[in-house]
């Protein structure tokens, strides 16, 4: 592994420094942010200055201070999304490929009639049935990702255990689980590791398109997503607020894949 | 009455009492004040973009509720009775109408009037019109505004006698409801709701929530209006493509605008935003007949907690005034000015908490952005004002469909909002007198009942403004809403398109008229 | 062949079990909702008498379930029903506006497609150059904006400043095609944008995850070109993960395209949905739901097909 390190291209580099100080930033925000989450500290729309470092938004509060306690915001629904999602896809997936027959059919028909209906008609109705707090914002959109997770690990997954060594598993009589941690899990990790990157920053984009219907996180929050939103119209007075948080969520995508796409060059073993 | 001046909207009595073609004439030939504009010329068309309805909208008026059906409505059709530009009650369909009691009403209507299909206007046709919205089994969202009539029958072919159940001054305003759109009767007794009226324009393609095409109606009987060939009504609910479709020149004309970008749409070259004040008030409804909020202590700590003129510049951008928690607007006739204006204190607000019995007290206010434009903002607002003096107002944001059903009237705190009414009558009814359906603050005082029923009936104009300052003071000292301000409608316009200079305050877009009376530049 | 022809016939019998599934879940859900048609109908002005009338003329006094089941009914016959509100029937409806959300999806699916295959696989041969990075930059950028913000960038530029599209796409019965195709061109390259990324991700990340194994490492060892190494050792076997990706891009593009919708006020199948749920209009958001699930099972099955056609381990499992 350090061998690895040792060899860690600009990019990864560069994507760990901006996962570090996101980090930071998300964990000592009280600390860092000059003026409170929510406080109105001034006068709306005011310019960039000495006093409010990105100005003020529509209400008066400080541009600054509400993104970076965005991050913490932000980061934790993302973060607490993507992994329910992947560790509930991912263990209905292996469960089903390892297993196949009825347990698969079963499994799949379950997510195919999920995944029929689109996404946001299910947070919508969901949603709208439980409330938008933040526990059911996570917990739905998980439950949604989980199904794209579940498919794409059980294509995967469904190609290995018809490899040869899988076979030999069986026929070497091991146990069900033993194939699906030891055989299955680490040859399927890879396209797994790509998607992880992407639906990581689908979380941003689902919250943002919830807040666009009217659902999302609860204001006075501050969420990157949400503020997207609170701002878009200005953009099209070419007025560049609304680029701050959307920059905020582009970096990490950045940052997050850069990463992902170093450790897929590591895990394919390829020297070049 | 204290108003020192007829405001927009104060109403002459006799013109109500005895309404009709004198008043009407004066309005309709004489040209306002100010000459604002060239002489309308005909031709051209005007595509207009409305921002609120769907797919399932129909032209039945009994199911009219957004701005879609609300502006079709009034280019196709005509009510018996029209809020003018100017805010004055004008005759439409019903060319004079008079009453000795207040109580027997007979509106005779205009000869010579023909729907769209060629049939003659009838009194059977305005019989049928109205008593859609009556009965035991009707649907009508104007179901209410109807229950004081005890019968509606015909005088002769061309007029219509209307008996209430009391007296109600203010009954021809009660008929410019847009509700009331005049339709023509089948011959089986039915009302043919498909969209064939007397109005300015005739129907060529109806695609809810899509476009709706119109033609002009050349054999249209009201002068000097209806100008354009034809119109379009196309329906845009989100603000930002509806401000980039008035940009691009996509549409003429918009039927709201988002405040945040309101500074930067009017420094566009053709572009005029326009400002009408009104009555449109948002409130905070307070369930005052449950604890925690039948304590009028509680309920003057939150009155004293919101910073009213911080909500009008922030989340209005100064569009609009500070209201005083009752909603009579100071565009509405019998607003009493002599009421001092409630100021944001936050240590009176901490002594009258104290004195309801808390050092400080959380609570959860409900809004839906669907309400108005701004109305999570204002409630965000309104949680940062309180804090310093110990209340906690936690905002729950809920989504807008639903909140009428179960959160408006439901929560024991909550956000709603109500559109303007030509007088006071209309807006305490419905929502302050103690039995009525939507009194959504539970407000009940045996006083204020008494002279809500004394004043509708009252002749006597001085005698009834001292009833309406009355009232309107018992609402702002204990009643159960919290009416921080009256909002402006603003909307924007292209400038090839112009108007008479002054603007219908009772709905945006020259009061859903645009159609009707503005012309191409 | 045979027996990807028993696969179909198959997984055309689940896929109608899943839609009858799908419509049970979506009645139940749109009756779990708060408030019933007759209340978001009547909003502010709802009063008890009105809205028991109003639930008497919408036969919404007749239980849930059976309800349901005269749906069913009327859907074995090739009966849509018609709306509840508006009463207008269902397929006149739904008719020209699932036209205008699979041309849309058509057109979207037609530039992203062959753009995200064709730049992941360039991806994949130049990869750790600077081609591979920008390729990614540029894509995951894209991607990490939401959709109506790019929409909304995509009209500021050229719609408002050079005036080449219009800002809104109203497309009607009457519209040629030259003049579909430049209303839809926008909302297309919005769609593009959004779905670009996953798509080539998946394309560039499935190739390299094959270049290590031992049948291309020894194709390369027999000295075929890094070209050919891809596009013919390694593809074909990437080729079911990558189609996988894509069938479900191309069933986004026709059911998930709300925001596009409303942004464009482009008047697709979406924004009807999205009106009906709001107003409880349960038969128009199940024939609408009926209509996505349908597409969803249509392009996964394909999807697998292919997938299977491609694997020869697949197709002849013992």
């Amino acid at each position: 592994m350090t061998r690895h390190l040792r060899k860690m291209p600009l990019t990864a580099l560069f994507g760990f420094a901006v996962i570090f100080t996101y980090a930071c930033v998300a964990i000592f925000a009280p600390l860092i942010a000059p003026y409170p989450e929510t406080a109105i500290v001034g006068p709306e729309y005011m310019p960039w200055s000495d006093e409010f470092l990105l100005g003020t938004d529509s209400l008066g509060r400080d541009m600054l201070s509400r993104l970076i306690y965005a991050a913490r915001n932000t980061l934790g629904i993302a973060i607490a999304t993507t992994l329910i999602a992947f560790i509930l896809g991912c263990s209905a997936a292996l469960f089903a490929a390892t297993m196949q027959g009825w347990v698969d059919q079963v499994i799949s028909r379950i997510v195919d009639v999920m995944m029929s209906i689109p996404t946001l008609i299910t947070s919508l109705l969901l949603l709208t049935i439980f409330g938008t707090s933040v526990l059911n914002l996570i917990l739905i959109i998980a439950l949604l990702y989980s199904t794209v997770v579940f498919r794409i690990a059980r294509a995967v997954a469904m190609g290995i255990v018809v490899m040869d060594y899988v076979e030999a598993a069986r026929i070497r009589g091991e146990g069900m689980f033993w194939i699906m941690f030891r055989e299955v899990l680490p040859n399927a990790a890879t396209p797994l590791v790509a998607e992880f990157g992407l639906r990581f920053t689908f979380v941003f984009l689902t919250v943002s398109a919830l807040s666009f219907l009217g659902l999302g996180v609860q204001p006075p929050l501050a969420d990157w997503g949400a503020m997207v939103r609170e701002n878009a119209s200005l953009i099209t007075f070419g007025d560049l607020t609304p680029l701050l948080p959307a920059g905020a969520i582009a970096l990490l995508t950045l940052a997050v894949n850069f990463i992902v796409d170093w450790m897929l060059h590591v895990a394919s073993g390829l020297k070049e | 009455m204290t108003t020192p001046l007829p405001k927009a909207g104060s109403v002459n009595r006799r013109g109500v009492l005895l309404g009709g073609a004198a008043v009407g004439a004066a309005v309709l030939t004489g040209m306002p004040n100010k000459l604002y504009a060239a002489t309308p010329q005909k031709g051209g068309l005007l595509r207009v973009a409305v921002a609120q309805g769907g797919s399932s909208d129909t032209l039945d008026p009994t199911t009219f509720s957004g701005s879609q059906q609300i502006f079709i409505g009034w280019t196709l059709r005509n009510n018996l009775t029209e809020i003018g530009s100017d805010g004055a009650l004008k005759p439409e369909l019903a060319e004079s109408w008079s009453s000795d009691d207040a109580q027997t009403w007979v509106f005779n209507l205009r000869k010579g009037v023909e729907f769209h299909n060629g049939k003659s206007l009838t009194a059977d046709d305005v019989i049928a019109s109205l008593n859609m919205h009556r009965g035991e089994d009707s649907k009508s969202g104007a179901k209410s505004l109807l229950a004081s009539v005890e019968s509606i029958v015909s005088e002769g072919e061309h007029a219509v006698k209307i008996t209430l159940t009391g007296k109600n001054a203010d009954f021809p305003f009660i008929l410019s409801d847009y509700h009331f759109n005049i339709c023509p009767e089948n011959p089986d007794g039915s009302v043919d709701v498909s969209g064939t009226g007397t109005g300015g324009y005739i129907l060529e393609e109806f695609n809810p929530g899509v476009r709706t095409r119109v033609r002009r109606n050349p054999n249209y009987w009201k002068a000097n209006s209806a100008h354009f060939d034809e119109g379009e009504i196309i329906l845009i609910n989100d603000p930002t493509a509806a401000t980039n479709a008035l940009v691009t020149g996509a549409v003429h004309a918009i039927e709201s605008s988002e405040y945040k970008t309101l500074a930067l749409l009017g420094r566009r070259p053709n572009i005029q935003v326009e400002s009408v004040p009104g009555g449109f008030h948002g409130t905070f409804a307070m369930n005052s007949a449950a604890a925690p909020f039948n304590n009028n202590d509680l309920r003057l700590a939150m009155k004293y907690a919101i910073d009213r003129q911080a909500i009008v510049d922030t989340v209005l951008k100064g569009h609009g005034v500070v209201a005083n928690d009752h909603p009579v607007s100071p565009s509405m006739p019998y607003h009493d000015a002599s009421i001092e204006q409630r100021a944001y204190d936050p240590d009176k607000a901490k002594f009258h908490l104290k004195k309801a019995g808390h050092d400080s007290l959380t609570m959860q206010l409900s809004v839906s952005d669907g309400l108005y434009a701004g109305a999570t903002d204002a409630v965000t607002l309104y949680r940062e004002h309180a804090g310093p003096s110990g209340l906690d107002i936690q905002v729950v944001r809920e989504p807008g469909d639903g909140y009428w059903s179960d959160v408006w009237m439901k929560k024991p705190l909550f956000s709603g909002s109500w559109g303007p009414r030509p007088v006071p009558d209309m807006i305490l009814t419905t929502a302050y007198a103690s039995s009525a359906d939507w009194n959504e603050g539970a407000f009940s005082n045996a006083r204020f009942d008494e002279l809500l029923l004394a004043a509708r009936g009252e002749l006597d104009e001085a005698k009834r403004g001292e009833m309406y300052g009355e009232m309107q003071r018992i609402l702002s000292d204990e009643g159960g809403s919290i009416i921080p301000f009256f909002r402006s409608y603003v909307y924007g316009r292209n400038t090839s398109i112009a108007h008479s200079g002054q603007l219908g305050s009772d709905w945006p877009l020259d009061g859903h008229r645009a159609m009707e009376r503005w012309w191409t530049a | 062949m045979h027996a990807v022809l028993k696969m179909v016939v198959q997984r055309v019998a689940l896929g109608v079990l899943t839609l009858l599934v799908v419509s049970a879940l979506v009645f139940i859900s749109v009756e779990f909702l708060p408030g019933d048609v007759a209340e978001q109908i009547l909003g502010q002005s709802a009063t008890p008498e009105t809205l028991a009338a109003l639930r008497d003329q919408l036969g919404l006094n007749t239980p849930p379930v059976e309800r349901y089941f005269d749906w069913l009914g009327g859907i074995l016959q090739g009966d849509f029903g018609q709306s509840v509100i508006s009463q207008r029937p269902i397929t006149e409806l739904l008719a020209q506006r699932l036209g205008n959300t699979l041309s849309l999806a058509l057109l979207a699916t037609l530039i992203s497609v062959p753009l995200a295959v064709g730049l992941g696989i360039l991806a994949a041969l130049k990869r750790n150059t600077w081609v591979d990075r920008t390729i990614n930059i540029g894509t995951l950028t894209a991607i990490s904006f939401p959709e109506y913000f790019v929409a909304y960038g995509l009209i500021l530029v050229f719609s408002v400043k050079l005036g080449w599209f219009p800002s809104i796409s109203i497309v009607s019965g009457t519209v040629t095609f030259a003049e579909r195709i430049h209303l839809t061109l926008l909302p297309s390259l919005t769609l593009t944008m959004i779905v670009t990324a996953h798509m080539m991700r998946m394309t560039r990340a499935s190739i390299i995850n094959l270049l290590a194994l031992p049948y291309v490492e020894m194709a390369r060892l027999k000295g075929a070109s890094q070209r050919r190494v891809v596009v013919v050792h390694a593809l074909p076997n990437a080729i079911a993960p990558i189609v996988n990706v894509i069938a479900l891009n191309i069933a986004y593009m026709i059911a998930g395209v709300v925001i596009v919708e409303v942004v464009f006020v482009y008047p697709g199948l979406g924004q009807l949905l999205v009106d009906s749920v709001a107003k409880r209009d349960v038969t128009v958001v199940q024939a609408a739901c009926l209509i996505f699930a349908s597409a969803f099972i249509i392009f996964n099955l394909v999807a697998d097909v292919i997938s299977i056609v491609s694997n020869p381990r697949l197709l002849h499992r013992k």
